[in-house]
């Protein structure tokens, strides 16, 4: 117990890296459909060249 | 801490991106703006970037979207390089931060030493187990219905992905066949099927166009790898202690 609150105060703990990992995978996948799959005809002009060096469906 | 992770994400998937760009630019956008030329002489009514958007040419025909003229699109030259870099970069930091993510929400570690292995997996996952079903596209070529081929594309990915996982930290035979069985599933049930006789491009170029795609995604997954592993690595008995 008092290692775990000591450990705690120099690093994650378990619960909180869960919450950064999830942060990181809602931030990444929002990311990622932005450019690659989003419909939207701005997203898709934009990111267009990179969605085929990619290999997103496109088109 | 978080913030280290944060910034690691941003280099690796940045430089990653800026190196994309480069290959892109060097080796890749040529061949689609080879592809589009096919695409204009051989569909009249559509257009391409850097022309006048013509109200009457809304190209449903073929579903090639990007001719459709909405919206804004980058004019040929610096725009459009400048659009495509800057997405390559969105495109690594994604993936990047989904790397990350799956290490921290699994208890992974990237270190210097497996950095390029989680790279390599990220290859495995995205690039090569997806284009065994759907090839990287050109424009102008024959593709079935685009919901379809994108819902396959992630559902693909995501087994993938769950399979190397299994193979990674399992060793029973259940896990081991389940992870086979992961894999497999995709190319057994099969790809939406394009459409025959509509490709516009010619295969030589098409052919040109997927090796050189796949070889620079290899690179960008093992810039991206490597560099996460930098990254974090220093950081890795911080975050991982609990």
């Amino acid at each position: 117990m008092t290692a775990r609150s000591i450990s705690s105060t120099t690093s994650l703990t378990a619960s909180k890296r869960i919450a950064a990992g999830f942060a990181l995978l809602f931030v990444g996948l929002t990311l990622t459909f932005a450019v690659g799959l989003s419909s939207m005809a701005v997203a898709h002009n934009t990111a267009h060249d990179t969605r085929h060096a990619i290999g997103f469906p496109c088109h | 801490m978080i913030g280290r992770v944060v910034l690691a994400v941003l280099l690796a998937g940045i430089a990653a991106g800026l190196v994309m760009g480069v290959i892109q630019h060097v080796r890749l956008t040529p061949l689609i703006l080879e592809a589009e030329a096919f695409e204009r002489a051989g569909d009249p009514a559509s257009h391409s970037h850097g022309t006048t958007p013509e109200p009457g040419a809304v190209a449903e025909s073929g579903g090639h979207d990007h001719d459709h003229g909405e919206g804004w699109m980058p004019e040929n030259g610096w725009q459009r390089t400048l659009a495509t870099t800057v997405t390559a970069a969105m495109t690594g930091a994604g993936f990047a931060a989904i790397l990350a993510a799956i290490s921290l929400l699994t208890g992974l570690q990237i270190t210097r030493r497996n950095g390029i292995l989680w790279g390599l997996c990220g290859f495995l996952a995205v690039t090569l187990a997806p284009a065994a079903g759907l090839p990287p596209e050109l424009p102008g070529m024959a593709a079935a219905d685009l919901l379809a081929r994108q819902v396959w594309w992630v559902c693909t990915i995501a087994a993938t992905a769950a399979g190397i996982y299994l193979i990674a930290t399992q060793t029973r035979a259940f896990a081991l066949v389940l992870a086979a069985v992961l894999i497999l599933a995709p190319h057994v049930i099969g790809a939406p099927v394009a459409p025959h006789g509509e490709n516009l491009v010619p295969a030589e170029l098409v052919a040109r166009f997927v090796a050189n795609s796949i070889a620079a995604n290899a690179v960008f997954w093992c810039i991206i790898g490597l560099l996460l592993g930098l990254g974090l690595d220093r950081t890795a008995k911080d975050i991982y202690a609990t």
